[in-house]
């Protein structure tokens, strides 16, 4: 589009809006100029649903006046025939920043944290900026506007999408002409969120997703305590989430367990979010849908790698060769499952790529109709504007595009693009086609021409006879500019000529080699060869191959998810973690997804049997101490964050799931890390690999929450000094401040009247209450000694010391105390404060009488639980059924399961783990596990798994290479996937 | 600020190393002949002799054989029992590493890219708490070697009872350790890329500077030829050229090892082990071809990525050896106190269906010839040094890994350590009580 010819446009057509009517005039009379348009024998989309052929469509004044078949044309309106063409609602996108200047990024100042607010006068925290609007900091980016229309669009969204309360945003009309009195058609049209903190302020907390949402909880109740007159002080963050209550909320939740978690937040206080999307939705649908939230979604459909080089490819999961596969089947997956949603450019590299996104959605089986209101009414609606945006019923604004035909067509040109009246020529109507075949003569000689392509950019190619002269040819605004080169002299011979509407021929002047000037004709001798783009597009309308989905959509996941089946265990060595010790040659049977009868040649009845002979069948390994299945394990942004839960970040994709199952583990404690002394509520999970995270998550589940002490709460080995405690001394005396200051919350909590509902609160309340239980992470006996006096002086009983590594020297003040130890079989040396920790640790807190589990604290070691159950065998002489107890019975214990699980005895949940081997013995391999009866894991399938990976891999990696690229045929170098393993010291 | 940091430094190095006086007093020399009888032997070459006599004088083994064998000197009834070779620790930083998080106690990674001339044999703390602690699992020998940078340094081969380094010493100054540059490299989340993989783009850079020096140091013959200045780097370097050490190779990707192996040829490097060997199980024909024997990381390790065989780490010394590779393993990569799981290791490739007895192999006679000291370690051979141990049950599983004697060069080891002292002294006043 020509620069110059648009200012021209402008200047023409919008002069006279400048002004507005009541503003003074003093330079020149009173101009106005508001004109009747008229755009008669079309095709109208009035709406998505309407469609009307042979029609008109009058505007005047930006807006629409009229539109239907047969209608009266006014009198003194300009004309405008469509004959073939149509007329479509221009786009509306939702999500952008169109205009509105970056957040600055904080400076680094200090190597210690930031721990509070800089702003005064606002919120405690930083993060939340609902007093921030975008239209203070709007600029019209006329460049961006530009080509916002060339794809389509006549109206944006535009918000900051900086921080976790983000403010609100505004609705920019895109027009060229006019200033921010015509374009802004709402300075204040919605209220955005994101559980990303802000790039301009260094604050730490929150310092993870679990301390986004805890956050954003907080500030929910907080401004329900503020709006009642509880607080005494002026918050003008409040004021300003007061002030947008009834605007449309918006939260960018990116990837679909986020819009999940963003949309439970939503739930709870009433709030229905509008939720900007990841576009891997199509991978929990059901769940997505049970949101009822409309979605906005991105179509950056991510770039094909580049596998030739066949090492390199190892790197690439499966799971991301899936996603470049499916990823563009999201919205039509939307659409099927009527869930609403809106498109969106946001992601997108380059605003350019839109359209062949949105083909590339449509190919995949995106209807056009559910795409084109996904383009108008559906963010029309979102914004509560449907009366006068989204379609072009009267009184609408005039927001349309005249397009060569079906919008959603690869060859299809986008002519204009009108907003609010305005006109914007994106490829000039008018241009008259000159694609076809020539006789070109030039300087005594005539060539064969062909012009192909894009009618508004077409190709020339010239030859004479066998012989190819390489062309440039350039179409603009009516003229054309040839260049021809002859290969063997590389000379240029130069052309031009203005194209004559009336003639179908081209003539003009000539410029040879040697600089003098001829005239040179070219006679049009038939219709352009359009051959070899015909057969591109045949290949291209084949359906796209995706390939099936699996729960989790990763390798290794499961094609369904496994179910119950009732089963018999035929003669097996069944270890019951009970009283009974070690059964051989029994029967196990399930039913129902639990243990129904234990004994001899029980009666199969209509459940599946399992020859266990020479086998052994346990309950599954219970790991009291895990940081697999988390997308976060530290919030470690405050000294205190019991405000927190893993529940809110259960990662229900982690591989590590599928190896603990592999080493016959079925129930985890998922803790928070160790980075504060009063750490997170922890997640208790099964590990049903396939199943969404909530249904992981036990049902009534024992409340837990981790405490930590020593060298981690004191930040001893990594360079901060500014964070208190610092000292063992402090973390008691934080203790007891806490734990005051719970017992004051209670009771004023108590007394009725206005109070501030303080999530840290009332989760130390609990603790009081005894009914959440603490698992603390602890070293030295000291500071062991130290808590348990802590919590006897606020009358409760610590639940579990994990870790605990000098549990040894405190064993019989444990067992006084009335507290259990989970700890490392042989874990030491690695940082100053287990100096003597010692492997026979679980021995000799076992002989006195405390319940003792081991733990893994650790991804790798978790799957190998019932070896390093072994080593209490070698270290400290442990009988095998104490050994094997203190992975099952005893963690089931410490975690208030064990009505539930950690043994086999009628009743109890058929968690159940078939073993080759005795399965303390370093030789034993888990053959089977099970989680209620149902199989989650099983050597011979998984075998299976193995090969299919290899062949799926194979067949995606064949289509890649295929595949042509994303823009200007680029494909994404190999990668591999960002998964990070936790520990307790990740932060 | 600073200077509460320096009192809390001395206070720790105080603290660490008053506790070192826990340290168990190395045994004296062999004087008298001592046989072993009614053992089952497990050779550490792939045999087994049942109810078998060993004898051993002076620190070396004399007769090993069936019932029949001729005793001598103090005869010790072992029956049920098993004996096994003393079990050998490569390419670890034993010794070199107290307290992971105490900086004062780390001495395994020197600042420099290339800088085999550090040394680590002077810095092996032989009275270290952790090394005694490798005692009673049977860990009798280990190779410590330099951690970090390409170039690491030079390794020596010493034996886990000794009053100081240099009695420790068995083999001064066996090998250079290099870690061969990535192809691909983990995002540097820190300066906000992703955490996931990437190419590495600098791999051929990388692969240049190394061989630069490579060049550049096999030239070196001595000062006169560097123009009358010695060059410390290059003539600690002479050794690979000339035979007389080994280059251990960290490498773990098809092509990382493919590249390192070519290079080691094309640089005239006599002898070259692969460390890791995460992908070796791709390409044994080639490492067949080139004879090049691999240290396999431990399997107790998690894949490296999602679609790989939950099993991969557990089978792979296994897939390596039924190629026909020289295996060993080795655990650089863990922290040093893990190194006493070794038997364990070798108890977990077992499970993987590789026999025992050639499983031991793993972790004694493999290691041994790979590290070149096979002609005095790793099997229970005549004329081999007497360092073995004898277990109540299997070494290989943790339940039966229970030690009654342990022997280096004939001298009859203590199996106590600071953590079994803690656990007599607990024990002891829980039964007062």
């Amino acid at each position: 589009m020509n620069k110059y010819f648009l200012v021209f446009l402008a200047l023409i057509m919008g002069q006279s809006l400048f002004a507005q009517d009541y503003y003074p005039v003093n330079d020149g009379v009173k101009e106005t100029s508001k004109p009747y348009t008229s755009f008669t024998n079309a095709t109208i989309y009035i709406s998505p649903t309407e469609v009307i052929t042979k029609a008109s469509l009058v505007i005047r004044d930006g807006k629409v006046v009229n539109v239907g078949k047969n209608i009266q044309i006014p009198n003194g309106s300009v004309v405008i025939d469509l004959e073939g063409k149509t007329i479509y609602p221009s786009f509306i996108d939702l999500y952008t920043d169109f205009g509105v200047t970056k957040a600055k990024r904080a400076q680094g100042n200090g190597r210690s944290p930031q721990y509070s607010a800089t702003r005064e006068g606002f919120y405690w925290n930083d993060h939340i900026m609902p007093d921030f609007n975008a239209i203070d900091a709007f600029k019209f980016d006329s460049k961006k506007a530009t080509e916002f229309r060339k794809a389509g669009f006549g109206v944006v969204n535009a918000s900051r999408q900086d921080g976790i309360s983000q403010g609100t945003g505004i609705l920019v009309s895109l027009r060229e002409s006019g200033d921010d009195s015509n374009r802004i058609l709402d300075a204040s049209s919605t209220d955005h969120f994101s559980f990303s903190k802000s790039v301009a302020s260094r604050q730490s907390y929150p310092g993870s997703l679990m301390g986004s949402m805890a956050l954003l909880r907080q500030v929910n109740h907080d401004l329900i305590w503020y709006t009642a007159g509880g607080s005494t002080t002026k918050d003008r963050a409040l004021d300003a989430m007061i002030t947008n209550k009834g605007i449309t909320k918006i939260f960018d939740a990116g990837n679909k367990g986020n819009d999940i978690r963003a949309d439970k937040i939503g739930d709870q206080f009433g709030i229905q979010y509008v939720i900007v999307g990841g576009g891997d939705e199509y991978e929990r649908i059901q769940d997505i849908k049970a949101t009822n939230a409309t979605y906005i979604l991105p179509i950056n459909f991510p770039d094909a790698y580049d596998v030739s080089n066949p090492y390199m490819t190892d790197y690439i999961s499966l799971a991301d060769m899936r996603n470049w596969n499916q990823a563009p089947s999201n919205p039509k997956a939307m659409a099927d499952n009527g869930i609403r949603f809106a498109l969106t450019t946001h992601e997108l590299k380059s605003l350019s790529a839109f359209k062949a996104k949105l083909i590339k959605a449509i190919q995949h089986g995106l209807d056009k109709t559910k795409a084109l209101e996904a383009l108008t009414t559906v963010p029309a609606s979102v914004l509560g504007k449907s009366d006068v945006l989204g379609t072009l019923r009267k009184g609408a604004y005039a927001n349309f595009l005249i397009t060569s035909g079906d919008i959603f067509e690869d060859g299809t040109t986008l002519y204009e693009n009108w907003t609010s009246g305005q006109k914007s020529v994106i490829n000039d109507m008018s241009v008259k086609d000159i694609r076809g075949t020539y006789n070109l003569t030039a300087a005594g000689k005539t060539y064969t021409m062909d012009i192909t392509g894009d009618m508004a950019k077409p190709k020339a190619e010239i030859k004479l006879g066998e012989t190819k002269y390489p062309a440039t040819l350039s179409y603009k605004e009516g003229w054309i500019v040839l260049g021809m080169t002859d290969e063997a002299t590389k000379d240029v011979t130069r052309m031009t000529a203005v194209v004559n509407k009336s003639s179908n021929n081209l003539s003009g002047k000539l410029i040879t080699p040697s600089g003098t000037e001829q005239q040179f004709s070219a006679t049009r001798t038939g219709d352009a060869k359009e051959e070899e783009e015909e057969e591109e597009e045949e290949e291209e309308e084949d359906a796209p191959e995706v390939v099936a989905m699996t729960y989790p959509n990763i390798g290794y996941g499961y094609k369904t998810i496994p179910s119950s089946k009732n089963i018999l265990f035929r003669n097996a060595t069944v270890w019951t973690s009970e009283e009974q010790g070690t059964l051989t040659e029994t029967d196990v049977l399930v039913v129902n997804g639990k243990i129904s009868k234990i004994g001899i040649n029980l009666s199969a009845d209509n459940a599946t049997v399992i020859d266990a002979t020479g086998k052994h069948l346990t309950a599954g390994i219970i790991d009291e101490h895990s940081h697999i299945a988390a997308l976060a394990i530290n919030e470690g942004g405050h000294n205190s964050s019991a405000e927190v839960t893993i529940e809110d970040v259960v990662d229900p994709e982690d591989i590590g799931i599928y190896r603990n199952l592999a080493g016959g583990v079925t129930s985890i404690q998922i803790l928070h890390g160790s980075a504060n002394p009063i750490g997170g509520r922890s997640a208790i999970i099964k590990l049903k690999w396939g199943e969404s995270a909530d249904n992981m998550i036990y049902q009534d589940s024992p409340k837990f929450i981790k405490f930590a002490l020593g060298e981690n709460v004191k930040q001893s080995n990594w360079t901060s000094f500014s964070r208190f405690p610092q000292t063992r001394m402090g973390v008691e005396q934080m203790f007891i401040d806490y734990f005051t200051r719970a017992q004051e919350y209670e009771q004023s909590k108590q007394a009725g009247g206005t109070f501030r509902y303080d999530l840290e609160m009332e989760t130390l309340s609990e603790i009081l209450k005894s009914e959440r239980f603490i698992s603390c992470h602890s070293y030295v006996q000291s500071e062991i000694n130290m808590l348990m006096k802590v919590a006897e002086k606020f009358d409760f009983r610590v639940n579990t010391f994990t870790h605990i590594l000098e549990g040894y020297k405190v064993a019989d003040k444990m067992v006084e105390h009335g507290v259990g130890g989970s700890t490392f079989s042989d874990w030491w040396a690695y940082k100053f404060e287990v100096n003597d920790a010692i492997p026979y640790n679980a021995a000799i807190m076992t002989n006195q009488g405390v319940t003792v589990a081991i733990n893994s604290d650790d991804g790798e070691m978790s799957r190998r639980l019932n070896q390093e159950a072994a080593k209490t065998v070698k270290y400290g002489g442990m009988s095998e059924e104490q050994a094997w107890k203190m992975v099952t019975i005893n963690p089931a214990k410490l975690l208030h399961l064990d009505d539930r699980v950690g043994s086999i005895k009628v009743g109890k949940d058929a968690d159940l783990v078939l073993w080759n081997d005795n399965p303390l013995s370093i030789y034993a391999k888990a053959e089977k596990t099970f989680i209620e009866g149902a199989l989650f894991f099983d050597l011979e399938k998984d075998k299976q798994m193995r090969a299919t990976i290899k062949q799926e891999r194979n067949t995606l990696v064949k289509m890649m290479m295929k595949d042509k690229g994303g823009d200007g045929g680029k494909k994404r170098p190999p990668s591999g996937r960002p998964k990070q393993v936790f520990t307790c010291e990740t932060l | 600020m600073m200077k509460k940091y320096i009192n809390l430094s001395i206070v720790l190095v105080l603290l660490v190393g008053l506790s070192a006086f826990a340290q168990q007093t190395p045994a004296p020399n062999q004087t008298t002949a001592m046989s072993i009888t009614r053992v089952t032997a497990h050779i550490g070459d792939g045999t087994v002799i049942n109810n078998a006599t060993i004898v051993f004088e002076n620190g070396k083994i004399t007769a090993i054989g069936d019932a029949s064998t001729v005793t001598a000197g103090t005869v010790v009834d072992a029956s049920g029992q098993h004996i096994y070779p003393g079990i050998i620790a490569p390419a670890k930083s034993l010794g070199l590493v107290e307290v992971d998080a105490v900086r004062a106690s780390n001495d395994q990674d020197e600042i420099g890219e290339m800088i085999p001339h550090i040394r680590s044999l002077i810095a092996y703390n032989a009275e270290s708490k952790v090394v005694e602690s490798m005692r009673p699992n049977g860990v009798l020998i280990a190779q410590i070697a330099p951690q970090g940078g390409t170039i690491s340094g030079t390794s020596s081969i010493v034996q886990l009872d000794a009053w100081n380094w240099e009695d420790a010493a068995v083999k001064v100054d066996d090998g250079i350790h290099m870690r061969w540059p990535s192809s691909f490299r983990r995002g540097r989340w820190w300066l906000g890329e992703p955490r996931g993989f990437k190419p590495n783009d600098n791999y051929a850079k990388d692969i240049e500077k190394i061989r630069s020096f490579f060049t550049t140091a096999k030239a070196y013959e001595n000062s006169e030829t560097n123009g009358g200045e010695h060059n410390l780097a290059y003539s600690a370097t002479q050794g690979i050229f000339d035979g007389s050490q080994q280059l251990f190779v960290s490498a773990n990707g098809e092509k990382e090892i493919i590249d390192a192996v070519t290079f080691c040829k094309e640089m005239g490097i006599q002898k070259m082990v692969i460390v890791g060997g995460y992908n070796a199980h791709k390409i044994t024909d080639f490492l067949k071809q080139n004879n090049i024997a691999v240290l396999v990381g431990q399997p107790h390790a998690q894949p490296s990525m999602e679609d790989h065989d939950y099993d991969h780490n557990y089978k792979l010394p296994k897939l390596l050896m039924d190629a026909g590779l020289l295996v060993g393993i080795q655990n650089s990569r863990m922290s040093n106190f893990q190194t006493r799981n070794m038997p364990f290791y070798a108890g977990q490739v077992a499970g993987q269906g590789l026999d025992k007895e050639k499983a031991l192999q793993l972790i004694t006679g493999n290691n041994a010839k790979i590290l070149g000291i096979d002609a005095d370690y790793g099997t229970l051979t005549v004329g081999k040094s007497a360092t073995f141990f004898v277990s109540q049950g299997d070494a290989l599983d943790m339940r039966t890994n229970l030690l009654t004697y342990a022997f280096i060069d004939g001298r009859k080891l203590s199996l106590e350590t600071h953590q079994t002292e803690l656990w007599k002294r607990y024990t002891e006043k829980y039964s007062k009580q």
